[in-house]
């Protein structure tokens, strides 16, 4: 299947009943996968007047306890920015899907991983965090798919799922875990208390300082928890690598083809690849410093992930970064070329 | 090249049902044989993974290529150059790779008269993998439309059944069946199955064309 098919497909086995999205490249095979299946089983797809629209409707849905989704690529997620920071704000889990393209502005439509900064710091305003997953292939798109609802929900926080247009429409054998039939307990949901509990209040306004300051804490000691436990990245051959890359997404198997030629050349490289953006897997890094000579981020950008390697690496090891952008897509040997770089030309 | 085809070959069928590489691979048969070959990327309602992405293949093979004119530049407007008609008409070795489905088959239509004066083969291509449920009713339906889009008839079926790296003999034999049956409730024969060369030595050779993948991901491509 199509990675933008499979992932639609895998979200409504997931429990998604509830679609609002807005058509933009290269993700509009999501909505179009919605808007055929949604009508057939039952559920409500809806294409909202704007990107901002879709946003604030799973806003609504997510409140009323329903596992709700939109989706869009690079510049409609600037548009939604305003309403993550609510849902952040009211607690709310939700999927939210970029599939990303080359930026800024309108930039271009051909894949890229320019909006790491904006995934993992910018998703709106004020002190928050959304978990983010990078698939590397259409098989992971759809299990990261029931992953980001299912912890969305256990730490009620929204879910990000970053694709790109590379993974979005190529094409991978794919198959489905069983449909999920029943989903988390939400006694917080505003659903309709008929006269049996309490109303329950969906809320991002505090208007007292230490009232919000309260709220704010204790979502960052769910956060601290997050950090502690759900780390997810896939290493390949990095026990005894002098020279780790690190990449996610569409870029992560390029570098791993990149890896096996360098074996092949006799260097010792290897692949650390985060499957969490945020929480970033520094954990796994740092266990590497001892023994690398080297870390390279390689990544479709100017150079945005690198920051977190280096955060994490605490100054302790060299850091390097390869990157194309713009929506051009590296190449194995030019991975290969800036690794042999690091370790200081032809050996 | 089945000698039953004719000159001018139309490429059709449901996204990713592997059109291009059936394309790519039936136009390096022709000109390995001799022929003055071009291939046309009709493809104007998809930018990724299309014919225009292997001009380098095509220049070494002394192919020629006609693109949309605004192919790869991101700005995909459904506009082909006049010499598509010239190339129809030139009675030599053309290839049409056409968009998916019958919305990338509506360009066919406005050739559709200089396609019947000169004549065609029209292939339908079916992947039995491409879909969740492959259903042949549902193919059959497809292969309608696209017919009532392009106000031409497909003249043949080639089964491209595939999971790419994970496609087996014993998948392509459970293809038969399904083709066959798409084949009955159509009324189009079928021309062959693509097999990849990899697996094309454990099949029986009848019916068989060995095939190369040149559609691939970016990391495959050291």
């Amino acid at each position: 299947m199509k990675g933008n098919e499979a992932m639609a497909e895998a979200a409504i086995r997931a429990g998604c009943r509830h679609f609002f999205g807005y058509p933009i490249t290269p993700q509009t095979e999501v909505a179009a996968y919605m808007s055929k299946k949604m009508p057939k089983i039952g559920g409500t797809y809806l294409q909202a007047e704007s990107e901002i629209a879709a946003i604030n409707m799973v806003l609504g849905a997510a409140s009323a306890g329903v596992r709700a989704m939109t989706s869009s690529s690079s510049p409609g997620i600037s548009l939604k920015t305003e309403g993550i920071s609510y849902i952040a704000g009211s607690d709310l889990p939700c999927l939210i899907v970029n599939v990303e393209r080359g930026g800024p502005g309108l930039g271009g439509i051909q894949p890229a991983q320019s909006d790491y900064w904006q995934a993992t710091r910018a998703l709106g305003h004020g002190d928050f965090h959304v978990l983010v997953f990078a698939p590397s292939n259409v098989q992971e798109v759809v299990d990261l798919v029931f992953l980001a609802y299912d912890l969305a929900e256990k730490y009620r926080m929204p879910s990000l799922l970053l694709s790109d247009g590379l993974l979005g429409q190529m094409m991978e054998p794919v198959s489905f875990p069983d449909p999920v039939e029943k989903t988390a307990e939400k006694p917080w949901a505003a659903c309709g208390h008929q006269n049996k509990r309490p109303h329950n209040i969906i809320n991002s306004l505090y208007l007292k300082a230490d009232q919000l300051e309260r709220t704010v804490v204790e979502r960052f000691a769910r956060y601290a928890q997050v950090e502690a436990n759900e780390q997810r990245c896939q290493q390949y051959l990095c026990d005894d690598a002098d020279y780790i890359i690190v990449a996610f997404g569409a870029t992560s198997r390029v570098s791993q083809s990149a890896v096996d030629t360098l074996r092949e050349q006799g260097i010792k490289a290897g692949l650390l690849r985060p499957v969490t953006l945020w929480p970033f897997p520094k954990d796994a890094i740092r266990a590497h410093i001892p023994h690398v000579k080297g870390f390279l981020s390689v990544e479709m950008s100017m150079g945005q992930m690198v920051d977190d390697v280096r955060l994490a690496v605490e100054g302790k090891a060299p850091v390097g970064f390869f990157g194309r952008t713009g929506g051009v897509i590296p190449k194995p040997s030019e991975v290969v070329e800036a690794v042999r770089k690091m370790a200081g030309g032809d050996r | 090249m089945p000698e039953k085809l004719a000159q001018c070959i139309i490429v059709c069928g449901h996204y990713g049902a592997g059109k291009t590489n059936l394309t790519v691979n039936l136009a390096l048969l022709a000109a390995g044989a001799g022929e003055r070959v071009t291939v046309v990327d009709m493809d104007i309602v998809n930018p990724y993974f299309r014919t225009a992405d292997h001009q380098g293949l095509f220049l070494d093979a002394g192919i020629r290529l006609i693109a949309p004119v605004y192919a790869n530049t991101n700005l995909d407007l459904p506009v082909l150059p006049p010499s598509v008609s010239t190339a129809i008409r030139s009675g030599e070795r053309v290839f049409l790779d056409v968009g998916g489905d019958d919305d990338g088959a509506v360009v066919l239509g406005g050739f559709s008269s200089v396609l019947g004066e000169r004549g065609y083969s029209m292939l339908y291509v079916v992947n039995r993998c491409r879909e969740l449920e492959p259903d042949p009713v549902q193919e059959a339906r497809l292969l309608e439309r696209i017919s009532r889009a392009s106000r031409l008839r497909p003249t043949h079926l080639v089964d491209n059944t595939n999971l790419m790296g994970e496609t087996t003999p014993r998948l392509l034999e459970r293809s038969e069946e399904y083709i066959r049956e798409v084949s009955r409730l159509t009324g189009v024969p079928v021309l062959c199955q693509a097999v990849e060369q990899r697996l094309a030595g454990q099949l029986p050779a009848k019916g068989k064309l060995p095939v190369t993948i040149y559609v691939k991901p970016p990391w495959e491509e050291r």
